[in-house]
């Protein structure tokens, strides 16, 4: 296993991240391997450090020491909006759509940074605006269609019910058209039906769209059910490392989540 | 008396928003040639209302006054709705670079029928100039990673500084080359008068736009960065040193012709409605194929969220400086157009306090609607100086004060019952963006979500 991973060169790597906030180490040393193709979990209880970890690959933070390499390049110090561009999509906890754009603008805003027309296309409406324009909006109808969202394309993202916000998210996210998906508790607020939902829907996007997903999840039947790699953190540093089954048993582990006492009863 | 006055005026806003309705409707039509017919009739129609039939005029010299008034303002809030409502950077400065389109412009054209060259090549070599300066060292900073903006701020100034002062250098050396064709006011050369006059003040008016833009990127470069709440403090800062600036013009600042506190006079009155209407028509435009557009996209969008729009790949400081700089060269081009209609500049016009007046309609109309600040640009400028300040006088010479007490009331019951603005997100016509066709749900594609087999046959 050990092996294996040494021999393919990883998708992302962090090396050693640390980040304080003043006094306080959000995260400390982290390190985190990733090869292509990997659905890999990050745990912990909260104020573990996973969401900062979220914010320094996608470059909303900056570490304070360490590196972050995506695909061979260095990434710490590149700005949010370049990390993107290069691959990296994400979602978060607290959903972040855009409440008061339409579900196909906030689809489309993805295509941003990928569109082939200028300003001066658009202010003259010149073909190239409007072929542009059909293109982006086509494709963005397609990520709609995959996500069962074409009924309400018209329909303000601040009206929809939770559930079809967190789709429209991940659907808004991979048309960025990343490499890598970070999904930043992507179950928070769900029933066990939506739940279930949610899980097929994360294996199908990764078979789909080829791609790398990292997520951080409190619900333990995600994460154990579908996550092949665990990372858990407790605060700030990684306490284990494995697959679902190691995790469940190791004594560290149940000893962040339940306290001292639980552990010795388990 | 009084009754038929107010029953009058009220018919003459609604007559006018029912030309605005049918403006933005005609020019919205799919088919160019009845777009183009309408767009000429609807100048035909206020065109005729402007002329004197033997002594009889639609449109009396003070509504004709009220008009432009409410053109120019229309193309100023638009500009403040770009950056306030559309973007969300709260601005008070936007009425700054009203007074400096103004200013630019007036310049421009005083100098130019006064026998001086000077102000209009100055002007035009110095903003081509800066503009390349500005492209320029943006593509070298770019690259370079981590550049603190304040940093990239100085290389922007000196770059625009070297270039203006090179400006006025050659502006100089050209102005014996042209200055003979001028003439003096009272003997107009070739090139001061007819035609050649009309082609200086379009210039005048597109150059007094970019100079006000090229200012409002390197105001915008650092300030920009700071956040909402604070980057309004320092726009009505920057509004209030350029207010003091024309109060000291003629001391401080190297232009005895604007005559400082008194007031410039003088100015060429060159804005007849085909101007008003032809700026207006282009700030609209501009600003509608600008918003319906993916870069228009991104300006909501970090409205929206920030973070998610950083997320999303896009450039956030870029795109509010942008949007900046767009917003203010409508400002800029408002500015010039109401200096050429009132032919006198006194920076009484440009306080901060009245800079506050365009910020109300932004809001009035509701914030993010274009529609809502072309209604309401017109709506205010004939409500509150056309109606109520004449009813008021009529009642006492000190009356009209009140207006101040009574629309700061519209004002605030119309955010209790109405916080979305007058017309809310509603567009007119031309405005309307564009629908996209829901495609009909594919029979026989079961959902990923609820359909397990989906998966086997993606996989």
């Amino acid at each position: 296993m050990m092996e294996n991973i040494l021999q393919t060169s990883p998708i992302l790597q962090l090396q050693g991240v640390t980040k304080f906030f003043g006094g306080l180490c959000a995260v400390k040393s982290f390190d985190l391997k990733l090869n292509k193709g990997d659905l890999a979990g990050l745990i912990g209880p909260n104020g573990a450090g996973k969401t900062t970890a979220f914010n320094l690959i996608t470059g909303l933070y900056q570490p304070t020491k360490g590196e972050i390499h995506f695909n061979g390049e260095q990434i710490s110090g590149m700005d949010p909006h370049e990390i993107t561009r290069m691959g990296i999509a994400r979602t978060f906890q607290n959903i972040r759509l855009f409440p008061n754009l339409t579900v196909l603008d906030n689809v489309r805003i993805a295509y941003h940074a990928h569109i082939d027309y200028s300003m001066a296309d658009s202010i003259f409406r010149s073909p190239r605006f409007s072929r542009g324009e059909k293109e982006l909006t086509e494709k963005a109808q397609d990520f709609l269609s995959i996500f069962q969202l074409e009924g309400i394309q018209d329909e303000l993202a601040k009206n929809l019910p939770y559930g079809e916000q967190r789709r429209v998210e991940i659907a808004r996210a991979l048309a960025c058209d990343p490499k890598l998906l970070l999904l930043d508790e992507p179950a928070a607020g769900m029933n066990p039906r939506e739940i279930i939902n949610l899980m097929e829907l994360i294996g199908f996007i990764r078979e789909r769209f080829n791609l790398t997903i990292l997520l951080i999840e409190h619900q333990m039947r995600v994460v154990m059910g579908i996550c092949e790699h665990i990372t858990v953190m407790d605060f700030g540093e990684v306490i284990a490392r494995g697959n679902p089954n190691e995790i469940q048993n190791n004594p560290q582990v149940v000893e962040a989540y339940l306290g001292k006492g639980a552990a010795n009863a388990a | 008396m009084e009754v038929g006055f107010l029953l009058g005026s009220l018919l003459k806003i609604a007559l006018l928003l029912g030309y605005l309705y049918g403006l933005l409707w005609v020019m919205g039509h799919p088919k160019l040639w009845v777009k183009a017919l309408g767009v000429l009739a609807a100048f035909a129609i206020i065109q005729v209302a402007l002329t004197d039939f033997n002594g009889f005029k639609l449109l009396n010299a003070f509504d004709q006054g009220l008009l432009f008034q409410a053109a120019t303002m229309t193309m100023v809030a638009l500009g403040l709705n770009l950056i306030y409502g559309f973007n969300g950077q709260f601005s008070l400065g936007q009425w700054g670079f009203y007074g400096i389109g103004a200013y630019c412009a007036a310049d421009i054209t005083y100098r130019w029928v006064n026998g001086d060259a000077r102000g209009f090549l100055v002007v035009g070599i110095g903003i081509i100039l800066a503009g390349l300066a500005i492209w320029g060292i943006g593509a070298f900073l770019k690259r370079y990673r981590g550049i603190p903006v304040l940093s990239s701020f100085t290389f922007y100034i000196l770059g625009v500084v070297a270039a203006g002062f090179l400006a006025v250098k050659l502006g100089a050396l050209l102005n014996p080359l042209i200055a003979p064709l001028l003439g003096t006011p009272a003997n107009p050369g070739p090139l001061a008068s007819g035609l050649a006059l009309q082609v200086v003040f379009f210039f005048a008016v597109i150059f007094a736009g970019a100079f006000t833009a090229e200012i409002s990127f390197l105001f915008g470069l650092p300030v920009l960065s700071l956040g909402s709440d604070y980057f309004g403090i320092a726009t009505l800062g920057f509004a209030i040193v350029i207010n003091t600036l024309m109060v000291n013009s003629d001391t401080i600042l190297p232009f005895p012709e604007m005559k400082g506190g008194r007031g410039m006079i003088g100015i060429p009155k060159l804005t007849n409605w085909f101007w008003a209407f032809f700026f207006l028509l282009v700030v609209i435009i501009l600003m509608r194929n600008l918003i319906h557009s993916s870069t228009g996209r991104a300006i909501m969008s970090v409205r929206e969220d920030e973070t998610a729009s950083r997320a999303m790949g896009i450039n956030v400081a870029e795109n509010k400086l942008l949007t900046f700089v767009v917003g203010c060269f409508f400002a800029g081009i408002g500015g010039a157009v109401y200096a050429h209609y009132i032919g006198f500049l006194s920076p009484g016009t440009f306080d901060f306090l009245v800079g506050f007046n365009p910020l109300i309609i932004v809001v009035f109309g509701g914030l993010g609607s274009m529609t809502g600040t072309i209604a309401a640009s017109f709506g205010w400028v004939f409500f509150l100086e056309g109606l109520l300040r004449v009813l008021l006088s009529q009642m006492g010479t000190e009356a009209p004060t009140w207006r101040y007490v009574l629309y700061p009331i519209t004002l605030l019951l119309l955010i209790l019952i109405r916080p979305q603005g007058l017309l809310g997100n509603v567009e007119w016509g031309f405005l309307k963006s564009v629908k996209v066709a829901s495609r009909q749900k594919e029979a026989g594609t079961p959902p990923p979500g609820d359909a397990p087999q989906s998966i086997q046959e993606g996989a």
